[in-house]
């Protein structure tokens, strides 16, 4: 009979320590409070020849000492869940993006490789993996009691997870959030594996192109390389080292441009103007399906690193052409 | 009966002919137009007690369901079953329990007044009760809604393929009989307390349901609202939720929740009154910090509301709103804590006795606290994403709502018996009910706090062998549990025939309701009292009864 859950990540290792000290305080209060009401009860139970004299009368100083203590104790397991908390909403920089989907009844996973799998989630050990969920459909929850992380992936945002596998094994996922009648089979495993393993894994599927690259060609065929493309004359956002970078907005705020913010722009674009460019952009929300956007996101954060002219002389090996033409010929009226 | 003090004589009946149950005539229609609280509360004590065992009848499959892993019923039934379970058990039993059976019978008595402020109002609000029961009933089984309580969108406005929209309906018009009962309740406490019954003279059952009245009247529009919504996007594919359609999914989380945790406390402050009166009673000492008690009630019901978002930590909302609300509801579980310091304190240097009001009343206690720890559990925002939707939660609410308000409910009913009744209960039999209910309670829902730390997910008809063996603890508790629950249905019932009459005050209790006769008559009082004292002046021996 299971005690625990197995522990596989960093997190969780942390987590079963909140535990500890959450257990560590409740049986505290429990003893406390069960043997005061057992004690008294057998004490003072009607007919025991005990003393009843000089019973307390001013209760000011027992109330106030109790709430204070108990404030204070509350506030110590307070902060130390919301720093564990923080720490799992702060991936580290070097996190490899794995994209998920949820759809009735089934997680689709797609790898920066463009491998793809479905309810099965293979991950190499050591090395921080961040999920970025959505949903196709209701909402839907990716939960992995083994690193004790989970997450709603929501149908119309972009939602982050990430964590460190400590140990090789093959663990549970489910889904956790009721979304129709094959809710309690929608789930699978992850699959933790030696680096040199996992790399194994990865050449042996049948990789097609990566999510980037599938990514650059919707780009195409979608028109976006019409006004993006560097060849382009419309006064459009330049894409190339976008992403990650903070993006002054015509309304005065700044915000980074992450996931969430090109996926905004590609199905909201008057939402979040960007300072400079005039609002011509047309939305595309109900034209892009989810899988063509995470490719299209996947794309542009592959141009981060890129500077505009680096991706001039890229595209004008060959691919420019194609794309220009395509694009201006499906470029939706604006 | 060790401590049932009947000093006048118990053989004698002490029922005058005149008294509620027969002053207006016994006709059918006699019952089902009268504008007595009283009446009206016995109207609800019957429907709700149907409700309890609808509700209780799906809780009996889900667990014999769970008894396997590949599970009994299809997902579709099992589907339907837990959302026949929570939306019957949260609105047509947990809300209105307390409040409508016995706020309803007492609170005119406890103040010294002849009714409740708006009599009319109050058989409108039973009526709408019953109509909406049996709508969501309908909706149910015939129409067949797999949403759960919660209706999460876009899953409830779109995808499902039940009678959503009814079963909505029917939320919607049991909201509108909570509000209705609130609005009495506020009326009546403010506007006809007998003379010298000031506010800290107030029993604290009447402040406690007084504090959950306010919660009905400001938050149950919010979730009419809601509902409401909900079903235009369904009718007519507004986009509200939907993101697909351009709505925000998260909307109806905020909203639902506003709602739906203010609820909680809709629930569980009632049996805090309940349990406020049967302690002093039982240990013969006034209440532990009266004016601490009471205030922990007002501030309870405030903070109440600014709680809901801990339910959606790993829903999407911003890490900033994460710390906020799980700061808020840390705040919240101190006026919990100082209320069972408080019950236990009442104990100290008492004459204690042990009669089945106080056995269900220090299980509320025991159980309350659990329920009141893992609640810190749960508020915790890195264990609350790990447990978050398992069986974790599940265990959490059912030991405050069921373990805590059922326990309390059941106290109450007792406990105020014979005053309703007249009569008094097999108190061996009681006694074992509240044992029953006890022990099967911590066996059906303790192994659930393991479960879900293991990762068992909620609403699943089928799970992972591994957690099977914990599940068979859990179904084996549900049925000592289920025994325990139906026990009272009979010895009650029996009693009502057989039972020995009770007098006027059979507890040597202090409070006005018993200070007329059981059962009372129509108009509660002959004389409209004066009160001199403040409540729960309790001495060590019973004081003798005027009967």
């Amino acid at each position: 009979m299971q005690l625990l859950p197995p522990t596989a990540s960093a997190h969780a290792a942390d987590m079963d320590w909140l535990f500890a000290a959450l257990i560590g305080t409740s049986a505290f209060i429990l003893l406390l409070v069960f043997g005061l009401m057992i004690g008294f009860c057998v004490r003072y139970r009607k007919g025991s020849k005990v003393e009843r004299g000089n019973r307390l009368g001013r209760t000011w100083r027992v109330e106030t000492a109790w709430t204070v203590a108990t404030f204070i104790g509350f506030l110590g397991l307070y902060f130390w869940g919301a720093d564990l908390y923080v720490g799992i909403h702060s991936p580290p920089k070097d996190a490899t993006d794995i994209y998920v989907v949820g759809k009735q009844w089934m997680w689709k996973i797609e790898h920066p490789g463009g491998q793809r799998e479905i309810d099965t989630l293979h991950v190499p050990v050591g090395k921080p993996v961040r999920l970025v969920l959505t949903s196709q459909d209701v909402i839907h929850d990716f939960a992995i009691p083994a690193f004790r992380v989970r997450q709603d992936a929501v149908p119309g945002r972009y939602e982050a997870l990430w964590f460190t596998p400590t140990k090789v094994g093959e663990y549970r996922l489910f889904c956790a959030e009721f979304c129709g009648t094959w809710h309690a089979r929608m789930g699978g495993s992850v699959v933790v594996m030696e680096p040199s393993d996992f790399q194994r894994w990865l050449d042996s599927q049948d990789p097609g192109p990566s999510l980037a690259q599938e990514g650059e060609a919707l780009f195409r065929s979608y028109g976006c390389s019409g006004c993006h493309g560097t060849a382009s004359t419309v006064h459009a956002p330049k894409l190339e080292g976008l992403f990650g970078r903070p993006v002054p907005l015509q309304d005065g705020r700044t915000v980074i441009a992450d996931d969430r913010y090109i996926r905004d722009s590609i199905l909201k674009p008057k939402s979040e103007i960007a300072a400079g460019y005039p609002p011509v952009m047309p939305s595309f929300a109900g034209q892009i399906g989810e899988d063509d956007l995470l490719k299209l996101v996947a794309y542009i954060k592959s141009l981060a690193d890129k500077t505009a002219e680096n991706s001039q002389t890229g595209q004008s090996a060959g691919q420019s052409q194609a794309g220009s033409s395509a694009g201006s010929a499906e470029r939706p009226a604006q | 009966m060790t401590t049932a003090t009947v000093t006048g004589k118990p053989d004698e009946p002490v029922v005058a002919t005149r008294n509620y149950l027969t002053e207006e005539g016994v006709t059918l229609r006699s019952w089902l137009l009268t504008k007595d609280h009283k009446r009206i509360a016995i109207l609800y004590t019957l429907s709700i007690t149907f409700f309890f065992f609808v509700g209780g009848a799906a809780a009996t499959l889900i667990r014999l369901n769970l008894v396997t892993p590949a599970g009994i019923f299809t997902p579709d039934i099992y589907n339907r079953l837990f959302t026949l379970h929570g939306i019957v058990m949260v609105w047509f039993f947990l809300i209105p329990s307390i409040p409508n059976t016995m706020g309803n019978f007492l609170i005119p008595l406890m103040i010294g007044a002849k009714d409740l402020a708006f009599p009319r109002l109050n058989l409108l609000s039973w009526y709408l009760y019953v109509g909406a029961g049996f709508l969501a009933l309908f909706a149910i089984l015939i129409g067949g809604v797999d949403t759960g309580w919660t209706f999460y969108t876009p899953f409830s406005s779109l995808y499902s393929n039940g009678y959503v929209v009814l079963a909505l309906a029917a939320v919607f018009a049991i909201g509108f009989s909570s509000i209705l009962t609130g609005l009495n309740f506020i009326v009546t406490t403010h506007r006809m307390r007998a003379p010298g019954m000031t506010w800290y003279r107030l029993p604290v059952f009447v402040w406690s349901n007084y504090a959950t009245s306010v919660i009905m009247v400001l938050a149950t529009p919010v979730l009419a609202i809601t509902l409401m919504l909900v079903a235009v996007e369904r009718l007519l594919r507004v986009g509200i939720f939907d993101p697909a359609l351009g709505g925000d999914p998260l909307l109806f989380q905020h909203l639902f929740w506003f709602y739906s945790h203010p609820a909680v406390y809709i629930m569980i402050l009632p049996g805090f009154g309940v349990i406020s009166e049967i302690v002093p009673c039982f240990a013969r000492k006034p209440l532990f910090g009266y004016k601490f008690v009471v205030w922990s009630s007002i501030t309870i019901a405030i903070i109440g509301f600014f709680v809901w978002a801990h339910h959606m930590f790993v829903a999407g909302i911003s890490l900033y709103a994460g710390l906020v609300f799980s700061l808020l509801s840390y705040v919240i579980a101190v006026p919990s804590a100082i209320k069972v310091f408080n019950w236990t304190a009442t104990l100290h240097k008492g004459w204690i006795s042990f009669d089945a009001p106080m056995l269900y009343a220090l299980g509320f206690i025991g159980l309350f606290t659990i329920g009141g720890l893992t609640g810190l559990f749960v508020a915790n925002l890195a264990f609350d994403v790990h447990v978050t939707d398992t069986y974790f939660v599940v265990a959490h609410f059912h030991y405050i709502m069921v373990g805590g308000m059922v326990s309390a409910y059941f106290g109450g009913l007792h406990y105020w018996w014979p005053k309703v009744t007249g009569r008094l209960y097999p108190e061996w039999w009681a006694r074992i009910a509240a044992l029953l209910i006890f022990f099967g309670f911590n066996l059906t829902f303790f192994p659930q706090f393991i479960l879900g730390y293991l990762g068992m997910e909620r609403r699943y008809y089928s799970y992972p062998p591994e957690f099977q063996a914990w599940n068979i603890f859990s179904s084996a508790g549900a049925s000592v549990l289920a025994v325990g629950y139906a026990l009272p249905f009979f010895y009650l019932g029996w009693s009502l025939f057989r039972g020995k009459r009770a007098g006027s005050n059979p507890w040597a209790a202090t409070g006005l309701e018993w200070q007329t006769s059981s059962p009372p008559p129509a108009h509660n009082f002959d004389k409209t009292p004066t009160v001199t004292r403040p409540p729960y002046q309790y001495r060590p021996e019973p004081e003798p009864q005027d009967v």
